[in-house]
Parts: structure tokens; C-alpha cells; sequence
């Protein structure tokens, strides 16, 4: 599942994903008739409307071994909101199929360390990079230290803490547009605190939080830009010696 | 006093107004991050904190399965006790009932101890209308009370507040409501809690009646219980001849036993203690010792829809602690005034609609959506109220009440998202849509590290681009590279 703000905006992490698995010698593809988890409508309190997008999912990825997305909050999604959707919707066979598939959804760094069993991808990236891990990865997940312990693996990255990591950005979903005004002085808290790391690279999960730090973070004028975990899992940037 | 939460704007338009000041967000950013670690390091003593948190949901989960039973319970053996029992449908019935005590003593003051309740059923100024001026005792209360504020936290209810705007208040006000603040008051904390004490002290020994709420309420023995820092609540609870104390229905527990699991969860949680300095329990009327009259006054005021609702019946578990306001971040920046209500924070976003109920409140309306939904507050409830999910049931509820009428901006956005989002060819036009309108935009820049990006935004998407840039959507969607590409396997881009 390369989600629907990644297929719309950053088509470069779907593709990172894509090359790291087969890197790694997982048999991917992309079932194309996947759209969305149904997230925006389950968070903004559209039960109805998230029904067909949650039957769109079970439709489009029910023969698959492994749903792997680069994503904790579609996952997380996937994981605890389909059998609410399901419920709603009143269909025992949309609850049976998303019994099937939710369990079998994995976010990224999930997927390298629990199911392949994987640390070193056997990445390179030599740049100063720090880690916000997102809430729904770290607290409706509980992935844990599985990204930064991937992290830690690739070959000439400098990992920097972030101090109260695990605050929230202030993106979540359409809060950023509800609550503005809020969400934007946690965007620029958590944006202080990672430039005053001197990191050049933030590096997150989830490319939903990262548009908006990033998006702050530009605004404020600085140079630190965002990036995916996938993609710094999928770099092979030669490393100076 | 006049101040009160009644008629304030919906969520979103009150933050602003609270974000905008600067004093304000850091004596916040001070004070929640004092209490967090605070809390941090007490509860990480225990190792068995998982085990107590889930049997404080338990306990209050079967009291909530058999409430009925326990209220009654409750009821007999408070009367057994010597108390005097009222059973409050609504605040304003609550109100009547205190109210009617205090006339019957022929006061025109009562003190009070630090309640949630009281605030909740807006008894201060209901006593105020009969001519009885309600004294909050606990220090907090006493300075929003004096500075004709209103309470912006539940455990520490001038947490907004510095030191140095309350000597001002004491300054300033004290003398018009009793003693007043001495002559050479400096900012000392040492110094600010005398002169609270001296003021205080004088209305505990002049008063017949008091108030105060009740942390539990103990069904097998008819005992209440207060759990409080100060000991000014033990002052009020021991001194006056009468004692009236308002009781939610949800604040039963089965027996004392109970107690050994709640005394550990709720001052770990709340400041951060491994005990309070006082913890204050009383069964009923003592011949010649304290209190020779006792009122409870047990209210629903919205606990009976609360406890109707599947999923939102957990809140009712509450203890109040205040450990998800001080790890809020969305609290952390707009301060309690913000939710309009004595619940402010994680709790107040899901406890103020299931008590109210939504649909027929702006204001009420918008507290659900008032979180990221980061989930840090079910991380830290000491009873395991999953405020993330209720908060997301009822922004459900939310919308099914507004369903059938004329529909929002919102609402239409959400089903033309959903008809695109049901089939991946539509997804796939409105990609190609988007990839269009970027050779329109004119407000362009540069993001770090290279990609185009967009400065502003036409519309809703305004709310957006005021304070953030965003990419330009990119020439070509993830799925039409992978169908360009047979999946990454063809063209001069393969993988």
C-alpha cells in the first residue's frame, strides 16, 4: 500500500520502498486498484463515507501475503480503525475481510525487522540525519526503536537525538486545517527543536507529518529538508573514505 | 466573580486567542513540563504500574456495569451513617439543593473545598444569586477566584498563572475579600502562601457551612473520601458545624479496599507524589467531633447519557488526575481557557460531549476535534481511558447529528473525496488533475533540499499555506511511473 499522499506527492517514496524490498529480494508489487487506508474520513468522523474506501482496500489487497506500507498512521489505520468501518457498515462479509487483511498490514520498519528479520539493508547515506518518530508509529503501533535501529545500520549516517522526540508535530490529518492556528505553534516547537540539532536531514515514517514540518520549516528559511525512511533505507550514496 | 465559561466561541477561534499570548504558552511550556517529569520518575518506581492502571478500569468498570446497585448501596449506608441524602438530577437541582441548606442556616457565606463538581455545576455563582458568597479555600482557586478568572486546569487550576501576577492579585484584591495581603508581599512562593494562609484562615473559623466535592465515595461503609495537598480542604471538612458535599454518581467504589489501588494511581498521576500530604475520609456524622450535619448531594448532570454510550462510558472511569492535560501537546500550547469549560484538555474534549451531548452546541461540537490525536494522553490515563478512540467515535457523532441538514463545506469535500477514493481510476484523473493545475499556480519556491513548492494556496487550502509551504504535486503520480514502467522494470527510470 504506497497510500494516497504518497501516490499524489511523493511518488519517489513509493518507489524507494519498491527498490529496497526487491533489494532485498521480496517479490512487491502494487495492486492498482488501491486508492486510500480511509483514515481522513474515520479521523474527520465520515463513517459512511469511509465504507467503499475501506471495501476498495480489502478488494485490492486480499490475495496478498504482506501489505507493506510506508506509513505508521495508514497502518495504524488499517490495524484499528477497518473493523470500526466494517461495524458500521453492517456487512459481516466487509468485517470478515478486513479480520483477513489487517493483521497482515505492516509499516515499513515493521516489515524489515519482524518479518524479514533484517537490520543492516545495506544502505548508505552520509549525511547528518536526525529521527522524530510519529505518533501513531510509536503509540498506535508501538514500533518502538525498529526505524532508528535501522538507521543506526546504514553506512556513513550520522545520527543525531532529537530532544522530546516524541512530542507531536501538530499535523494530524485534517486537524492542520481545522486547528490551524494550534497545529502550526506545534509545527514550529518541534521545527526549533530540530534545527537546533544542525542536522541537515529529518527523517521520519510518515511523509504526512514530514509536509508539515517540512512546510514550516521552509517558511522559517532554513536548509534542514525532510526525508522518508525509505528513502534513506533504499540510498546507496557512495561513501567518501 | 463574574467570569464564566458560558458563551465561548468553539475551539478553534478560543485557541487563537490564548496562542497569542506569549506569557502565557511559557508559564505553560514551564509548568507542564515540571509536572510531566515529575510524574515520569514516580510512576517509573513502580513496576507494577501496568498491573495497577488496568485494575483501576477494572474497579471502576464494574462499578459503572452495576451502578445502580452501588448507588443504592451507597445511599443506605450514608444513612445508616447519619447523612443526609439528595439525589440531583441536573446542576441546577444540585444548586437548589446546597442552596436551600445555606438559607436554612441563615448564612450568607459558605467556604468550599477544591471541587471539579461545584465548578462543573456552576455553584458559586448560583449561591452567588441567593446572596451567599462561596469561598474557594484550596490556594489555586483562591487566586482565580480573586482575579475574577476562571480555573484553566483541573488539578492546578492557575497553572497559567506566574508568581509575579499572583502577588499582584493578592495585592490587589485580597482586602476586598477579607484580610488583606500584607504591605511588603514580595513574588516569594514562601511569602505568597502566608499570605493566602492568614487570609484563609480567618474565613475557616467564621464559617458555619461548607462545600466540597469527593474524590470516592466508599458504597460498603458510607464513606467519603478527599484527596487533596494543602490540608485547607480538611480545614473546611472539619471545622464548620454543617458539611454539604456534592457527589457525581460516578465516584462510587465498592469498599475501602479499592482505595489501595486508587491512592496509589491518582497522586502518581496527578502531581507526580508517591502519596498526597492529606488524604481526608469521613463516615458519616460523629457525636461532638467535626461536622454535626451532613449532606451528599449524588448528581447525574449528563453521567447517565455519558454511561449510555458504548464507547465513550470509559471517560466515566475518570479520577481526574490531570496527567493527560500535562502531556498534551495541543493543551500545552492553547492552556485550559481555550475548551471553554472547568474539563479542559484530552479529558474535557470527550468528557464535556458525552456529558452535554453534541449536535446542538458550537462549541461543544468542536472539542473532539480539538487533538492531533497523538495518543499520549491513553499513554500516561492511570485507568486506561482511550481517549484517542473516543475522541474519534465522537467526531462520528458529530457528524451523524449535523446529518440531513444543509451540508458543510467540509461535508461535501468528504464525499467527493470518497467518490474519488472508491475507484483508483478516479484517484488516478484527479492526480492527473492536479498534475495539470501546478502549471497555474504562480506563488513558487524552492524547498530545501530542491523540490518546487507552493507558497499559497487559493480556499481551505489557505488554512494551510498561511504558515506552511507545500511540494508542488509532482509530474507523474507513484501509479502512472508504475504503469509507465510495467512496475519498475521498463523505461530509462528502472529501478
Amino acid at each position: 500500500m504506497v497510500t494516497c499522499v504518497n501516490d499524489a506527492m511523493f511518488p519517489d517514496t513509493g518507489k524507494a520502498v519498491v527498490r529496497l524490498l526487491r533489494r532485498l529480494g521480496v517479490d512487491v508489487e502494487f495492486p492498482s486498484i488501491q486508492t486510500c487506508c480511509a483514515q481522513p474520513m474515520v479521523n474527520t468522523g465520515y463513517l459512511d463515507e469511509a465504507v467503499p474506501v475501506v471495501r476498495t482496500f480489502v478488494s485490492a489487497f486480499a490475495s496478498y501475503d504482506a501489505i507493506i506500507t510506508p506509513s505508521g498512521s495508514c497502518a495504524g489505520s488499517v490495524r484499528h480503525q477497518h473493523s470500526l468501518v466494517a461495524r458500521r457498515s453492517g456487512d459481516p462479509s466487509l468485517a470478515a475481510a478486513c479480520a483477513a487483511t489487517s493483521p497482515r498490514t505492516y509499516e515499513l520498519s515493521e516489515f524489515l525487522v519482524d518479518v524479514l528479520g533484517i537490520i543492516d539493508v545495506g544502505a548508505s547515506f552520509p549525511h547528518r540525519v536526525t529521527y522524530h518518530p510519529t505518533c501513531h508509529s510509536l503509540r498506535m503501533l508501538g514500533v518502538g526503536d525498529r526505524p532508528l535501529e535501522l538507521l543506526r545500520a546504514v553506512r556513513g549516517i550520522e545520527l543525531i537525538d532529537l530532544p522530546s522526540a516524541d512530542q507531536c508535530c501538530g499535523f494530524g490529518g485534517t486537524f492542520a486545517l481545522k486547528n490551524a492556528d494550534t497545529s502550526v505553534a506545534m509545527g514550529r516547537d518541534k521545527a526549533d527543536t530540530v534545527c537546533a540539532t544542525g542536522a541537515e536531514v529529518l527523517v521520519a515514517g510518515d511523509n504526512s507529518c514530514l509536509v508539515h514540518v517540512g512546510g514550516v520549516l521552509s517558511r522559517a528559511g532554513g536548509d534542514v529538508r525532510v526525508m522518508h525512511l525509505a528513502e534513506i533505507l533504499a540510498s546507496q550514496e557512495e561513501v567518501s573514505a | 466573580m463574574g467570569s464564566t465559561f458560558v458563551g465561548m466561541p468553539a475551539f478553534p477561534e478560543a485557541a487563537r486567542t490564548q496562542l497569542a499570548n506569549a506569557q502565557l504558552r511559557t508559564n505553560l511550556a514551564h509548568a507542564t513540563a515540571t509536572i510531566r517529569a515529575k510524574r515520569g520518575a514516580a510512576v517509573g518506581e513502580l513496576d507494577t504500574w501496568e498491573e495497577l492502571r488496568r485494575a483501576g478500569a477494572a474497579i471502576k468498570d464494574q462499578v459503572l456495569r452495576n451502578l445502580d446497585t452501588y448507588l443504592l448501596q451507597l445511599e443506605e449506608t450514608l444513612t445508616a451513617n447519619g447523612v443526609i441524602v439528595h439525589w440531583a438530577a441536573d446542576a441546577a437541582e444540585a444548586c437548589t439543593i446546597v442552596a436551600e441548606i445555606a438559607k436554612a442556616h441563615n448564612v450568607n457565606e459558605v467556604v468550599k473545598v477544591k471541587s471539579m463538581v461545584t465548578q462543573e455545576i456552576g455553584l458559586n455563582e448560583a449561591l452567588a444569586e441567593d446572596g451567599i458568597t462561596a469561598w474557594e479555600t484550596d490556594l489555586a482557586e483562591l487566586i482565580v477566584q480573586l482575579g475574577d478568572d476562571l480555573p484553566s486546569h483541573i488539578l492546578v487550576p492557575a497553572i497559567h498563572r506566574n508568581r509575579s501576577e499572583i502577588r499582584e492579585i493578592f495585592v490587589e484584591r485580597m482586602a476586598a475579600a477579607g484580610r488583606p495581603a500584607p504591605a511588603d508581599l514580595t513574588d516569594d512562593p514562601g511569602m505568597l502562601a502566608e499570605a493566602a494562609r492568614l487570609h484563609l484562615r480567618e474565613k475557616f473559623l467564621r464559617a458555619t457551612v461548607a462545600v466540597s466535592g469527593a474524590n470516592f465515595a466508599i458504597a460498603d461503609s458510607g464513606t467519603l473520601v478527599v484527596v487533596e495537598s494543602e490540608g485547607n480542604g480538611r480545614m473546611c471538612l472539619t471545622l464548620p458545624s454543617v458539611l454539604v458535599s456534592v457527589v457525581g454518581i460516578e465516584k462510587v467504589v465498592p469498599s475501602w479496599a479499592d482505595l489501595d489501588v486508587f491512592l496509589q494511581l491518582l497522586p502518581r498521576s496527578s502531581t507526580g507524589e508517591r502519596m498526597n500530604p492529606y488524604t481526608s475520609t469521613w463516615s458519616g456524622v460523629t457525636p461532638g467531633d467535626g461536622p454535626q450535619e451532613m449532606h451528599v448531594v449524588l448528581l447525574d448532570n449528563g453521567r447517565s447519557r455519558a454511561l449510555g454510550d458504548e464507547v465513550g462510558r470509559q471517560a466515566l472511569r475518570c479520577i481526574r488526575c490531570s496527567a493527560c492535560l500535562n502531556v498534551c501537546p495541543v493543551y500545552e500550547r492553547t492552556g485550559g481557557h481555550a475548551y471553554g469549560s472547568v474539563y479542559p484538555g484530552p479529558i474535557g474534549a470527550i468528557l464535556n460531549p458525552l456529558l452535554r451531548g453534541v449536535g446542538d452546541d458550537e462549541q461543544v461540537d468542536s472539542l473532539p476535534y480539538a487533538s492531533s490525536l497523538c495518543g499520549a494522553c491513553y499513554e500516561v490515563c492511570p485507568v486506561l481511558i482511550d481517549i484517542p478512540s473516543v475522541l474519534v467515535d465522537l467526531r462520528a457523532k458529530v457528524v451523524d447529528a449535523r446529518r440531513g441538514g444543509v451540508p458543510k463545506a467540509e461535508a461535501i469535500a468528504m464525499k467527493v473525496a470518497a467518490w474519488t477514493l472508491r475507484k483508483a481510476g478516479r484517484l488516478g484523473a484527479a492526480e492527473r488533475a492536479a498534475g495539470l493545475a501546478r502549471r497555474l499556480l504562480r506563488h513558487q519556491t524552492a524547498l530545501p533540499g530542491g523540490r518546487a513548492g507552493i507558497t499559497s494556496l487559493p480556499g481551505p487550502g489557505g488554512s494551510w499555506t498561511a504558515a506552511r509551504d507545500l511540494p508542488t504535486p509532482p509530474e507523474e503520480p507513484f501509479r502512472a511511473w508504475w504503469r509507465r514502467t510495467s512496475g519498475g522494470k521498463k523505461g530509462a527510470d528502472q529501478l
